[in-house]
Protein backbone atom coordinates (compact mmCIF):
# COMPACT_ATOMS: atom_id res chain seq x y z
CA UNK A 1 0.00 0.00 0.00
CA UNK A 2 1.86 3.18 -0.86
CA UNK A 3 1.28 6.17 1.08
CA UNK A 4 2.47 8.30 -1.77
CA UNK A 5 -1.16 8.06 -3.31
CA UNK A 6 -2.97 9.46 0.02
CA UNK A 7 -0.73 11.88 0.25
CA UNK A 8 -1.78 13.22 -3.15
CA UNK A 9 -5.79 13.33 -2.44
CA UNK A 10 -4.64 15.12 0.75
CA UNK A 11 -2.77 18.03 -0.81
CA UNK A 12 -5.70 17.96 -3.89
CA UNK A 13 -8.74 17.68 -1.73
CA UNK A 14 -7.91 19.12 1.74
CA UNK A 15 -9.37 15.90 3.86
CA UNK A 16 -7.72 13.87 6.28
CA UNK A 17 -5.94 10.05 6.41
CA UNK A 18 -6.83 7.53 9.24
CA UNK A 19 -4.11 4.88 10.21
CA UNK A 20 -5.60 2.06 11.59
CA UNK A 21 -3.87 -1.42 11.58
CA UNK A 22 -1.60 -1.06 8.98
CA UNK A 23 -4.03 0.55 6.64
CA UNK A 24 -4.86 3.56 5.45
CA UNK A 25 -7.99 5.72 5.08
CA UNK A 26 -8.86 8.69 2.96
CA UNK A 27 -11.61 10.59 4.06
CA UNK A 28 -12.83 13.24 1.97
CA UNK A 29 -15.89 15.64 1.98
CA UNK A 30 -19.27 14.94 0.15
CA UNK A 31 -18.52 17.96 -2.00
CA UNK A 32 -15.31 16.24 -3.24
CA UNK A 33 -16.41 13.11 -3.12
CA UNK A 34 -17.32 13.08 -7.45
CA UNK A 35 -14.22 14.86 -7.77
CA UNK A 36 -11.89 12.77 -6.23
CA UNK A 37 -13.35 9.39 -7.62
CA UNK A 38 -12.37 10.55 -10.35
CA UNK A 39 -9.46 11.24 -9.67
CA UNK A 40 -8.98 7.57 -8.32
CA UNK A 41 -10.12 6.43 -11.37
CA UNK A 42 -8.70 8.36 -13.80
CA UNK A 43 -5.70 9.96 -12.31
CA UNK A 44 -4.45 7.59 -9.79
CA UNK A 45 -5.38 4.54 -12.15
CA UNK A 46 -7.54 2.05 -9.86
CA UNK A 47 -9.22 0.24 -12.02
CA UNK A 48 -11.52 -1.38 -10.21
CA UNK A 49 -14.03 -0.75 -7.42
CA UNK A 50 -13.96 -3.61 -4.94
CA UNK A 51 -16.66 -2.51 -2.85
CA UNK A 52 -19.04 0.39 -1.68
CA UNK A 53 -20.96 0.33 1.62
CA UNK A 54 -21.83 2.46 4.13
CA UNK A 55 -21.64 2.64 8.12
CA UNK A 56 -24.85 3.71 10.23
CA UNK A 57 -23.74 5.86 13.53
CA UNK A 58 -26.74 6.41 15.11
CA UNK A 59 -29.65 8.36 15.08
CA UNK A 60 -28.06 11.50 17.04
CA UNK A 61 -24.89 11.68 15.54
CA UNK A 62 -23.92 14.03 12.45
CA UNK A 63 -22.94 13.17 9.97
CA UNK A 64 -24.45 10.05 10.54
CA UNK A 65 -23.67 7.99 7.62
CA UNK A 66 -20.15 7.45 6.30
CA UNK A 67 -19.79 5.45 2.42
CA UNK A 68 -16.85 3.03 3.06
CA UNK A 69 -14.90 2.57 -0.64
CA UNK A 70 -12.34 -0.09 -1.76
CA UNK A 71 -10.18 0.19 -5.12
CA UNK A 72 -7.59 -2.22 -6.61
CA UNK A 73 -5.11 -1.40 -8.98
CA UNK A 74 -3.91 -4.13 -10.89
CA UNK A 75 -1.57 -2.63 -12.67
CA UNK A 76 -0.17 -0.39 -9.82
CA UNK A 77 -0.58 -3.19 -7.59
CA UNK A 78 -1.78 -1.20 -4.83
CA UNK A 79 -5.81 -0.35 -3.20
CA UNK A 80 -6.90 2.58 -1.79
CA UNK A 81 -9.83 3.53 0.69
CA UNK A 82 -12.35 5.59 0.75
CA UNK A 83 -14.54 7.34 3.24
CA UNK A 84 -16.94 9.93 3.08
CA UNK A 85 -19.37 11.49 5.82
CA UNK A 86 -22.64 11.75 4.78
CA UNK A 87 -25.49 13.90 6.53
CA UNK A 88 -28.34 12.57 8.59
CA UNK A 89 -30.67 14.98 7.62
CA UNK A 90 -32.00 13.84 4.02
CA UNK A 91 -29.29 11.65 3.29
CA UNK A 92 -28.46 12.22 -0.13
CA UNK A 93 -24.60 11.88 -2.29
CA UNK A 94 -23.76 11.52 -5.94
CA UNK A 95 -23.95 8.53 -7.59
CA UNK A 96 -20.20 7.34 -9.12
CA UNK A 97 -21.75 4.36 -11.54
CA UNK A 98 -20.92 6.44 -14.70
CA UNK A 99 -17.35 5.74 -13.30
CA UNK A 100 -17.43 2.32 -11.90
CA UNK A 101 -20.11 0.58 -13.41
CA UNK A 102 -20.32 -1.91 -10.74
CA UNK A 103 -21.52 0.56 -7.96
CA UNK A 104 -24.84 0.72 -9.40
CA UNK A 105 -25.75 -2.42 -7.38
CA UNK A 106 -23.82 -1.58 -4.63
CA UNK A 107 -25.36 1.60 -4.30
CA UNK A 108 -28.82 0.14 -4.54
CA UNK A 109 -27.72 -2.09 -2.08
CA UNK A 110 -27.05 1.18 0.54
CA UNK A 111 -29.96 2.38 -0.67
CA UNK A 112 -32.01 -0.37 0.30
CA UNK A 113 -30.40 -0.62 3.85
CA UNK A 114 -29.67 2.68 4.89
CA UNK A 115 -31.79 4.70 2.88
CA UNK A 116 -29.12 7.35 1.54
CA UNK A 117 -30.12 8.38 -1.79
CA UNK A 118 -27.74 7.93 -5.05
CA UNK A 119 -28.32 11.38 -7.47
CA UNK A 120 -28.13 10.54 -11.06
CA UNK A 121 -27.87 7.32 -10.29
CA UNK A 122 -28.94 4.95 -13.56
CA UNK A 123 -31.30 2.68 -11.96
CA UNK A 124 -32.37 2.98 -7.72
CA UNK A 125 -34.59 0.75 -6.81
CA UNK A 126 -34.64 -1.77 -3.87
CA UNK A 127 -32.98 -4.91 -4.19
CA UNK A 128 -32.38 -6.79 -1.16
CA UNK A 129 -35.79 -6.40 0.36
CA UNK A 130 -38.94 -6.48 -1.49
CA UNK A 131 -39.86 -2.94 -3.50
CA UNK A 132 -42.89 -1.76 -1.57
CA UNK A 133 -40.65 -2.59 1.77
CA UNK A 134 -40.91 0.27 4.62
CA UNK A 135 -37.85 1.11 5.97
CA UNK A 136 -34.16 0.43 5.99
CA UNK A 137 -32.96 -2.63 8.14
CA UNK A 138 -29.03 -1.89 8.28
CA UNK A 139 -30.01 1.33 10.40
CA UNK A 140 -29.25 1.61 13.60
CA UNK A 141 -32.74 2.10 15.06
CA UNK A 142 -34.52 -0.71 13.17
CA UNK A 143 -35.40 -3.58 15.19
CA UNK A 144 -33.43 -6.67 14.76
CA UNK A 145 -36.00 -9.85 15.40
CA UNK A 146 -37.91 -10.35 18.87
CA UNK A 147 -41.30 -9.12 17.20
CA UNK A 148 -44.24 -10.22 15.27
CA UNK A 149 -43.42 -11.05 11.53
CA UNK A 150 -45.67 -7.79 9.70
CA UNK A 151 -48.29 -9.42 6.94
CA UNK A 152 -51.01 -7.39 5.76
CA UNK A 153 -53.71 -8.16 7.88
CA UNK A 154 -51.44 -6.73 11.26
CA UNK A 155 -49.41 -4.61 9.55
CA UNK A 156 -50.82 -0.99 11.18
CA UNK A 157 -50.78 -3.23 14.44
CA UNK A 158 -46.80 -4.00 14.35
CA UNK A 159 -45.75 -1.05 12.32
CA UNK A 160 -47.47 0.70 15.33
CA UNK A 161 -45.43 -0.17 18.08
CA UNK A 162 -42.05 -0.27 16.35
CA UNK A 163 -39.52 1.44 18.52
CA UNK A 164 -38.22 4.24 15.29
CA UNK A 165 -35.98 6.43 17.19
CA UNK A 166 -36.65 10.18 16.52
CA UNK A 167 -33.88 12.59 15.89
CA UNK A 168 -33.83 15.38 18.48
CA UNK A 169 -33.40 19.21 16.70
CA UNK A 170 -31.15 20.91 18.42
CA UNK B 1 -52.46 -1.66 6.13
CA UNK B 2 -50.36 -0.78 3.01
CA UNK B 3 -51.97 -0.84 -0.28
CA UNK B 4 -50.94 -3.83 -2.13
CA UNK B 5 -48.77 -2.54 -5.15
CA UNK B 6 -47.25 -4.13 -8.11
CA UNK B 7 -44.28 -3.89 -10.11
CA UNK B 8 -45.64 -1.72 -13.57
CA UNK B 9 -43.56 -1.63 -16.71
CA UNK B 10 -43.42 2.22 -15.48
CA UNK B 11 -41.07 1.55 -13.11
CA UNK B 12 -38.47 -0.76 -15.07
CA UNK B 13 -38.91 1.39 -18.26
CA UNK B 14 -35.19 2.81 -18.16
CA UNK B 15 -34.13 -0.99 -18.16
CA UNK B 16 -35.94 -2.17 -21.81
CA UNK B 17 -35.43 -0.90 -24.87
CA UNK B 18 -38.76 1.47 -26.45
CA UNK B 19 -40.18 -1.55 -28.24
CA UNK B 20 -40.97 -3.31 -25.06
CA UNK B 21 -42.86 -0.13 -23.61
CA UNK B 22 -45.09 -0.79 -27.31
CA UNK B 23 -45.48 -4.18 -27.13
CA UNK B 24 -42.94 -5.15 -29.86
CA UNK B 25 -40.73 -7.45 -27.77
CA UNK B 26 -41.97 -9.98 -25.31
CA UNK B 27 -41.27 -9.61 -21.52
CA UNK B 28 -40.76 -13.13 -19.53
CA UNK B 29 -39.79 -14.50 -16.93
CA UNK B 30 -36.62 -16.46 -15.87
CA UNK B 31 -36.94 -17.78 -11.96
CA UNK B 32 -37.29 -17.51 -9.51
CA UNK B 33 -37.58 -21.45 -9.17
CA UNK B 34 -35.67 -22.42 -12.51
CA UNK B 35 -33.02 -25.48 -12.29
CA UNK B 36 -30.65 -23.67 -14.34
CA UNK B 37 -30.30 -20.11 -12.25
CA UNK B 38 -28.27 -21.62 -9.96
CA UNK B 39 -30.84 -21.02 -6.53
CA UNK B 40 -33.23 -18.71 -6.24
CA UNK B 41 -32.18 -15.66 -9.00
CA UNK B 42 -35.17 -13.99 -11.23
CA UNK B 43 -34.15 -12.60 -14.44
CA UNK B 44 -36.36 -10.44 -16.43
CA UNK B 45 -35.97 -11.11 -20.03
CA UNK B 46 -36.57 -8.90 -22.87
CA UNK B 47 -36.75 -11.28 -25.87
CA UNK B 48 -37.38 -10.37 -29.41
CA UNK B 49 -38.39 -14.34 -30.79
CA UNK B 50 -35.66 -16.09 -29.19
CA UNK B 51 -33.23 -13.32 -29.07
CA UNK B 52 -32.24 -11.82 -25.59
CA UNK B 53 -32.44 -8.09 -25.67
CA UNK B 54 -32.22 -7.32 -22.24
CA UNK B 55 -31.73 -8.93 -19.48
CA UNK B 56 -32.17 -8.06 -15.99
CA UNK B 57 -31.04 -9.74 -13.05
CA UNK B 58 -33.69 -9.64 -9.97
CA UNK B 59 -31.72 -10.99 -6.21
CA UNK B 60 -32.84 -10.56 -3.33
CA UNK B 61 -35.00 -13.44 -2.19
CA UNK B 62 -32.37 -15.13 -0.06
CA UNK B 63 -31.61 -11.95 1.95
CA UNK B 64 -31.44 -13.02 5.39
CA UNK B 65 -29.85 -10.23 6.90
CA UNK B 66 -26.65 -11.80 8.19
CA UNK B 67 -24.81 -8.37 7.96
CA UNK B 68 -27.90 -7.59 10.58
CA UNK B 69 -27.32 -10.02 12.56
CA UNK B 70 -24.17 -10.00 13.09
CA UNK B 71 -24.45 -6.83 14.61
CA UNK B 72 -26.31 -8.15 17.45
CA UNK B 73 -23.95 -11.17 18.46
CA UNK B 74 -20.18 -11.48 19.65
CA UNK B 75 -16.95 -12.13 17.52
CA UNK B 76 -16.56 -15.40 18.17
CA UNK B 77 -21.03 -16.23 18.08
CA UNK B 78 -21.02 -14.02 14.64
CA UNK B 79 -18.67 -16.20 12.97
CA UNK B 80 -20.97 -19.21 12.44
CA UNK B 81 -23.10 -16.76 10.46
CA UNK B 82 -20.40 -16.38 7.80
CA UNK B 83 -20.75 -20.17 6.96
CA UNK B 84 -24.22 -19.72 5.66
CA UNK B 85 -23.51 -16.98 2.76
CA UNK B 86 -21.51 -18.87 0.13
CA UNK B 87 -22.63 -22.55 1.04
CA UNK B 88 -20.29 -23.84 -1.55
CA UNK B 89 -17.33 -22.21 0.03
CA UNK B 90 -17.99 -22.09 4.07
CA UNK B 91 -14.14 -22.75 4.77
CA UNK B 92 -13.08 -19.93 2.54
CA UNK B 93 -15.98 -17.42 4.21
CA UNK B 94 -14.79 -18.46 7.75
CA UNK B 95 -11.39 -17.77 7.12
CA UNK B 96 -12.05 -14.36 5.39
CA UNK B 97 -13.87 -13.22 8.57
CA UNK B 98 -10.96 -14.59 10.68
CA UNK B 99 -8.22 -12.82 9.09
CA UNK B 100 -10.16 -9.74 9.74
CA UNK B 101 -10.75 -9.98 12.87
CA UNK B 102 -7.20 -10.97 13.54
CA UNK B 103 -6.19 -7.68 11.73
CA UNK B 104 -8.56 -6.00 14.11
CA UNK B 105 -7.41 -6.80 17.38
CA UNK B 106 -3.76 -7.68 16.21
CA UNK B 107 -3.54 -11.34 16.60
CA UNK B 108 -0.85 -13.64 15.43
CA UNK B 109 -1.60 -17.80 14.21
CA UNK B 110 0.75 -20.45 14.13
CA UNK B 111 2.27 -21.53 10.99
CA UNK B 112 0.56 -24.72 11.51
CA UNK B 113 -2.84 -23.10 11.47
CA UNK B 114 -1.86 -21.41 9.05
CA UNK B 115 -1.42 -24.16 6.94
CA UNK B 116 -4.16 -26.40 7.66
CA UNK B 117 -6.52 -23.48 6.73
CA UNK B 118 -4.45 -23.47 3.21
CA UNK B 119 -4.86 -26.76 2.76
CA UNK B 120 -8.87 -27.07 3.79
CA UNK B 121 -9.35 -24.23 2.16
CA UNK B 122 -7.74 -25.75 -1.04
CA UNK B 123 -9.89 -28.40 -0.79
CA UNK B 124 -12.71 -26.19 -0.20
CA UNK B 125 -12.47 -24.53 -3.83
CA UNK B 126 -12.06 -27.76 -5.05
CA UNK B 127 -15.02 -28.89 -3.71
CA UNK B 128 -16.92 -25.58 -4.97
CA UNK B 129 -15.22 -26.33 -8.52
CA UNK B 130 -16.79 -29.31 -8.64
CA UNK B 131 -20.22 -28.45 -7.76
CA UNK B 132 -19.34 -25.73 -10.27
CA UNK B 133 -18.48 -27.89 -13.31
CA UNK B 134 -21.20 -30.07 -12.70
CA UNK B 135 -23.62 -27.98 -12.50
CA UNK B 136 -22.96 -25.90 -15.67
CA UNK B 137 -22.37 -28.87 -17.46
CA UNK B 138 -25.60 -30.30 -16.73
CA UNK B 139 -27.21 -27.01 -18.12
CA UNK B 140 -25.72 -28.02 -21.43
CA UNK B 141 -27.08 -31.57 -20.71
CA UNK B 142 -23.83 -32.97 -20.53
CA UNK B 143 -25.01 -35.12 -17.84
CA UNK B 144 -21.84 -37.64 -16.40
CA UNK B 145 -19.76 -34.71 -15.13
CA UNK B 146 -22.17 -34.15 -12.73
CA UNK B 147 -22.23 -37.78 -11.45
CA UNK B 148 -18.37 -37.46 -11.48
CA UNK B 149 -18.27 -34.03 -10.05
CA UNK B 150 -19.90 -34.95 -6.93
CA UNK B 151 -18.27 -38.34 -6.34
CA UNK B 152 -15.39 -36.28 -5.67
CA UNK B 153 -16.95 -33.83 -3.66
CA UNK B 154 -18.50 -36.63 -1.64
CA UNK B 155 -14.83 -37.46 -0.42
CA UNK B 156 -13.60 -33.43 0.15
CA UNK B 157 -16.96 -33.47 2.42
CA UNK B 158 -15.70 -36.35 4.03
CA UNK B 159 -12.39 -35.01 4.95
CA UNK B 160 -13.84 -31.74 6.22
CA UNK B 161 -16.15 -34.32 8.76
CA UNK B 162 -12.85 -35.50 10.01
CA UNK B 163 -11.28 -32.46 10.93
CA UNK B 164 -14.66 -30.43 11.74
CA UNK B 165 -17.00 -32.87 12.84
CA UNK B 166 -19.37 -31.26 9.91
CA UNK B 167 -19.56 -31.95 5.89
CA UNK B 168 -20.91 -28.16 5.20
CA UNK B 169 -21.16 -25.67 7.53
CA UNK B 170 -17.50 -26.21 9.55
CA UNK B 171 -16.69 -23.20 11.56
CA UNK B 172 -13.47 -25.36 11.98
CA UNK B 173 -11.39 -21.97 11.38
CA UNK B 174 -11.49 -19.86 14.60
CA UNK B 175 -9.93 -15.89 15.52
CA UNK B 176 -6.77 -17.15 16.38
CA UNK B 177 -6.06 -20.81 14.91
CA UNK B 178 -8.20 -23.62 13.96
CA UNK B 179 -10.81 -24.98 16.19
CA UNK B 180 -8.83 -27.89 17.21
CA UNK B 181 -5.72 -30.39 15.72
CA UNK B 182 -6.13 -32.44 12.77
CA UNK B 183 -6.92 -36.31 13.53
CA UNK B 184 -4.63 -38.52 12.83
CA UNK B 185 -6.29 -40.31 9.98
CA UNK B 186 -6.19 -36.83 8.19
CA UNK B 187 -2.99 -37.02 6.45
CA UNK B 188 -3.64 -40.57 5.26
CA UNK B 189 -7.22 -39.10 3.39
CA UNK B 190 -5.86 -36.13 2.30
CA UNK B 191 -2.92 -37.67 0.47
CA UNK B 192 -4.83 -40.59 -0.95
CA UNK B 193 -7.58 -38.09 -2.80
CA UNK B 194 -4.48 -35.97 -3.87
CA UNK B 195 -3.49 -39.16 -5.53
CA UNK B 196 -7.06 -40.10 -7.41
CA UNK B 197 -7.49 -36.63 -8.64
CA UNK B 198 -5.09 -35.78 -11.30
CA UNK B 199 -6.59 -38.82 -13.43
CA UNK B 200 -10.12 -37.74 -12.16
CA UNK B 201 -9.88 -33.86 -13.26
CA UNK B 202 -8.52 -35.69 -16.96
CA UNK B 203 -11.80 -37.64 -16.96
CA UNK B 204 -13.90 -34.57 -16.44
CA UNK B 205 -11.65 -32.98 -19.51
CA UNK B 206 -11.96 -35.74 -21.68
CA UNK B 207 -16.16 -35.41 -21.32
CA UNK B 208 -16.24 -31.97 -22.04
CA UNK B 209 -12.78 -29.60 -22.90
CA UNK B 210 -12.40 -31.15 -27.03
CA UNK B 211 -16.19 -32.30 -26.83
CA UNK B 212 -17.45 -30.62 -30.17
CA UNK B 213 -21.05 -29.48 -28.93
CA UNK B 214 -19.33 -28.38 -25.50
CA UNK B 215 -17.12 -25.66 -27.54
CA UNK B 216 -19.79 -24.93 -30.31
CA UNK B 217 -22.15 -23.98 -27.04
CA UNK B 218 -19.28 -21.95 -25.03
CA UNK B 219 -16.79 -20.37 -27.76
CA UNK B 220 -17.44 -16.55 -28.23
CA UNK B 221 -19.93 -16.74 -26.21
CA UNK B 222 -20.42 -14.10 -23.32
CA UNK B 223 -17.66 -12.19 -24.35
CA UNK B 224 -16.55 -9.36 -22.34
CA UNK B 225 -12.75 -7.73 -22.48
CA UNK B 226 -10.52 -7.45 -19.75
CA UNK B 227 -10.88 -3.73 -19.38
CA UNK B 228 -14.71 -4.07 -18.93
CA UNK B 229 -14.44 -7.39 -16.51
CA UNK B 230 -12.16 -4.66 -14.34
CA UNK B 231 -14.50 -1.64 -14.86
CA UNK B 232 -17.46 -4.22 -14.14
CA UNK B 233 -16.02 -5.03 -11.12
CA UNK B 234 -16.06 -8.44 -11.94
CA UNK B 235 -13.35 -11.35 -9.83
CA UNK B 236 -11.98 -14.68 -10.05
CA UNK B 237 -12.06 -17.17 -12.82
CA UNK B 238 -14.14 -14.67 -14.63
CA UNK B 239 -11.87 -12.08 -14.69
CA UNK B 240 -9.04 -13.93 -15.30
CA UNK B 241 -10.65 -15.49 -18.61
CA UNK B 242 -10.41 -12.07 -19.61
CA UNK B 243 -6.72 -11.95 -19.23
CA UNK B 244 -6.37 -9.75 -16.55
CA UNK B 245 -4.22 -11.29 -13.66
CA UNK B 246 -5.89 -10.59 -10.32
CA UNK B 247 -5.80 -13.70 -7.83
CA UNK B 248 -5.67 -11.88 -4.21
CA UNK B 249 -3.39 -14.87 -3.17
CA UNK B 250 -0.48 -13.83 -5.30
CA UNK B 251 -1.62 -10.12 -5.11
CA UNK B 252 -1.67 -9.42 -1.65
CA UNK B 253 -0.69 -13.21 0.22
CA UNK B 254 -2.88 -14.31 3.19
CA UNK B 255 -2.56 -17.23 5.59
CA UNK B 256 0.83 -18.06 4.09
CA UNK B 257 -0.02 -18.22 0.55
CA UNK B 258 3.39 -16.67 -0.46
CA UNK B 259 5.27 -19.61 0.77
CA UNK B 260 3.56 -22.09 -1.87
CA UNK B 261 4.84 -22.32 -5.81
CA UNK B 262 1.50 -22.20 -7.53
CA UNK B 263 0.58 -20.27 -11.03
CA UNK B 264 -1.84 -18.24 -11.54
CA UNK B 265 -4.10 -19.50 -14.86
CA UNK B 266 -5.05 -17.02 -17.17
CA UNK B 267 -6.95 -16.90 -20.68
CA UNK B 268 -7.21 -13.81 -22.99
CA UNK B 269 -10.60 -15.36 -24.94
CA UNK B 270 -12.94 -13.67 -22.24
CA UNK B 271 -15.86 -16.45 -23.46
CA UNK B 272 -17.19 -19.30 -21.42
CA UNK B 273 -14.97 -21.39 -22.73
CA UNK B 274 -12.14 -19.43 -21.42
CA UNK B 275 -13.53 -19.75 -18.23
CA UNK B 276 -14.08 -22.75 -18.29
CA UNK B 277 -10.70 -23.66 -18.92
CA UNK B 278 -9.24 -21.36 -15.98
CA UNK B 279 -11.19 -23.29 -13.27
CA UNK B 280 -10.02 -26.51 -14.54
CA UNK B 281 -6.68 -25.21 -14.21
CA UNK B 282 -6.96 -24.02 -10.83
CA UNK B 283 -8.34 -26.89 -10.00
CA UNK B 284 -5.16 -28.57 -11.06
CA UNK B 285 -2.97 -25.72 -9.20
CA UNK B 286 -5.28 -26.24 -5.56
CA UNK B 287 -3.80 -29.55 -5.64
CA UNK B 288 -0.50 -28.14 -6.20
CA UNK B 289 -0.92 -25.68 -3.27
CA UNK B 290 -2.33 -28.25 -1.06
CA UNK B 291 0.57 -31.10 -2.34
CA UNK B 292 2.78 -28.60 -0.47
CA UNK B 293 1.10 -27.45 2.05
CA UNK B 294 0.86 -31.04 3.50
CA UNK B 295 4.82 -32.00 2.46
CA UNK B 296 5.84 -28.95 4.80
CA UNK B 297 2.80 -28.97 7.46
CA UNK B 298 5.10 -28.01 10.06
CA UNK B 299 4.50 -29.01 14.18
CA UNK B 300 3.30 -27.05 16.88
CA UNK B 301 0.10 -25.31 18.58
CA UNK B 302 -2.60 -25.07 15.99
CA UNK B 303 -4.30 -21.88 18.41
CA UNK B 304 -2.82 -18.48 19.31
CA UNK B 305 -2.01 -18.82 22.87
CA UNK B 306 -3.07 -15.28 23.54
CA UNK B 307 -6.19 -15.89 25.90
CA UNK B 308 -7.36 -12.62 25.63
CA UNK B 309 -8.83 -13.59 22.71
CA UNK B 310 -8.65 -17.67 22.35
CA UNK B 311 -10.26 -19.65 24.82
CA UNK B 312 -7.80 -22.00 27.23
CA UNK B 313 -7.72 -25.80 26.58
CA UNK B 314 -10.20 -27.43 28.49
CA UNK B 315 -7.38 -29.46 30.26
CA UNK B 316 -5.95 -25.85 31.77
CA UNK B 317 -9.41 -24.81 33.02
CA UNK B 318 -9.52 -27.31 36.09
CA UNK B 319 -6.15 -26.35 37.24
CA UNK B 320 -5.86 -22.31 36.17
CA UNK B 321 -7.42 -19.49 37.86
CA UNK B 322 -6.59 -17.39 35.23
CA UNK B 323 -7.70 -19.42 32.84
CA UNK B 324 -11.07 -20.05 33.81
CA UNK B 325 -11.66 -16.62 34.15
CA UNK B 326 -10.18 -16.46 30.73
CA UNK B 327 -12.85 -18.89 29.92
CA UNK B 328 -15.56 -17.52 31.73
CA UNK B 329 -14.83 -13.67 30.56
CA UNK B 330 -14.55 -15.55 26.26
CA UNK B 331 -17.71 -17.19 26.53
CA UNK B 332 -19.88 -14.69 28.29
CA UNK B 333 -18.50 -11.24 27.11
CA UNK B 334 -16.45 -12.38 24.44
CA UNK B 335 -13.15 -10.04 23.67
CA UNK B 336 -13.42 -6.08 22.97
CA UNK B 337 -11.67 -5.12 19.63
CA UNK B 338 -10.07 -1.49 19.36
CA UNK B 339 -12.01 0.99 17.70
CA UNK B 340 -11.55 1.65 14.06
CA UNK B 341 -12.38 -0.81 10.98
CA UNK B 342 -10.89 -3.08 8.51
CA UNK B 343 -10.97 -4.54 5.18
CA UNK B 344 -9.82 -7.83 4.64
CA UNK B 345 -9.88 -9.78 1.59
CA UNK B 346 -9.29 -13.17 0.13
CA UNK B 347 -9.70 -15.24 -2.69
CA UNK B 348 -12.89 -17.50 -2.87
CA UNK B 349 -13.78 -19.90 -5.51
CA UNK B 350 -15.75 -17.19 -7.16
CA UNK B 351 -12.98 -14.16 -6.78
CA UNK B 352 -12.80 -11.47 -4.08
CA UNK B 353 -14.22 -12.53 -0.84
CA UNK B 354 -14.01 -8.94 1.18
CA UNK B 355 -14.59 -8.44 5.16
CA UNK B 356 -15.39 -5.00 6.18
CA UNK B 357 -15.17 -4.90 10.22
CA UNK B 358 -15.64 -1.67 12.24
CA UNK B 359 -15.55 -1.48 15.77
CA UNK B 360 -16.71 0.46 18.19
CA UNK B 361 -14.45 -0.52 20.92
CA UNK B 362 -17.04 -2.95 22.10
CA UNK B 363 -17.35 -7.04 22.12
CA UNK B 364 -19.52 -6.97 19.03
CA UNK B 365 -18.86 -5.71 15.57
CA UNK B 366 -20.47 -2.20 15.17
CA UNK B 367 -20.92 -2.81 11.10
CA UNK B 368 -19.81 -5.92 9.27
CA UNK B 369 -20.04 -5.98 5.20
CA UNK B 370 -18.97 -8.38 2.79
CA UNK B 371 -17.91 -7.93 -0.36
CA UNK B 372 -19.18 -11.06 -1.91
CA UNK B 373 -17.63 -12.14 -5.53
CA UNK B 374 -21.09 -13.44 -7.46
CA UNK B 375 -22.71 -10.52 -6.01
CA UNK B 376 -20.29 -7.96 -8.42
CA UNK B 377 -20.19 -11.13 -11.26
CA UNK B 378 -23.92 -11.17 -11.47
CA UNK B 379 -24.32 -7.44 -11.90
CA UNK B 380 -22.62 -8.16 -15.24
CA UNK B 381 -25.12 -10.63 -17.03
CA UNK B 382 -26.80 -8.30 -19.09
CA UNK B 383 -23.98 -6.88 -21.14
CA UNK B 384 -22.69 -10.60 -21.05
CA UNK B 385 -26.38 -11.62 -22.66
CA UNK B 386 -27.15 -8.73 -24.91
CA UNK B 387 -27.50 -10.37 -28.34
CA UNK B 388 -27.48 -14.39 -27.21
CA UNK B 389 -29.99 -16.85 -27.54
CA UNK B 390 -32.30 -18.21 -24.12
CA UNK B 391 -30.26 -21.48 -24.05
CA UNK B 392 -26.98 -19.33 -24.10
CA UNK B 393 -27.80 -17.15 -21.12
CA UNK B 394 -28.28 -20.32 -19.12
CA UNK B 395 -24.51 -21.26 -20.26
CA UNK B 396 -23.54 -17.83 -19.27
CA UNK B 397 -24.93 -17.83 -15.84
CA UNK B 398 -23.27 -20.94 -15.38
CA UNK B 399 -20.47 -19.64 -16.75
CA UNK B 400 -19.77 -16.61 -14.19
CA UNK B 401 -20.37 -19.15 -11.41
CA UNK B 402 -22.66 -17.26 -8.95
CA UNK B 403 -24.04 -18.54 -5.41
CA UNK B 404 -27.32 -16.54 -4.77
CA UNK B 405 -26.75 -17.39 -0.70
CA UNK B 406 -23.66 -15.42 -1.29
CA UNK B 407 -25.47 -12.49 -2.93
CA UNK B 408 -28.01 -12.03 -1.17
CA UNK B 409 -26.28 -12.60 2.29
Amino acid sequence: MSASNYQTLVEKFKGTVIDFAGEQTFVVSPDDYLASVEFIHSELGFEMLATLTAIDYGVQAEPRYHLFLRFNSIAGHDTFNLRVPVSGHNPKIHSIDKIYRNANWHEREVYDLFGVHFEESSDLRRIMMPFDWKGHPLRKDYPLGYEEPQFTFNFDEIEGHKPYAVRREE
Amino acid sequence: MPDLQSVTLEDIKHLVSGRALEGDTMLLNMGPQHPSTHGVLRVLLELDGETVINAIPDVGYLHTGIEKNMEAKTYQKAEVMTDRMDYLNTVGNNLGYCLAVEKLVGLDVPERAQYLRVILAELQRLASHMVWLGTSALDIAAMSDYMYAFREREIILGILELVSGQRMMTTYIRPGGVWRDVPAEFDKAVRDFLKILPKRIDQYESLLTKNPIFIDRCAKVGVISGEDALNWGLSGASLRGSGVNYDVRKFAPYSSYDHFDFEVPLHTDGDVRARYLVRIAEMRQSIKIIQQAMDRLPGGPVRSSNYKFVPPPRSEIGVSMEALIHHFKLWTEGFSAPKGSVYVAVESPRGELGTFLESDGGPKPYRVHFRTPSFDNLQVLPKLAKGHMVADLVVIIGSVDIVLGDIDR
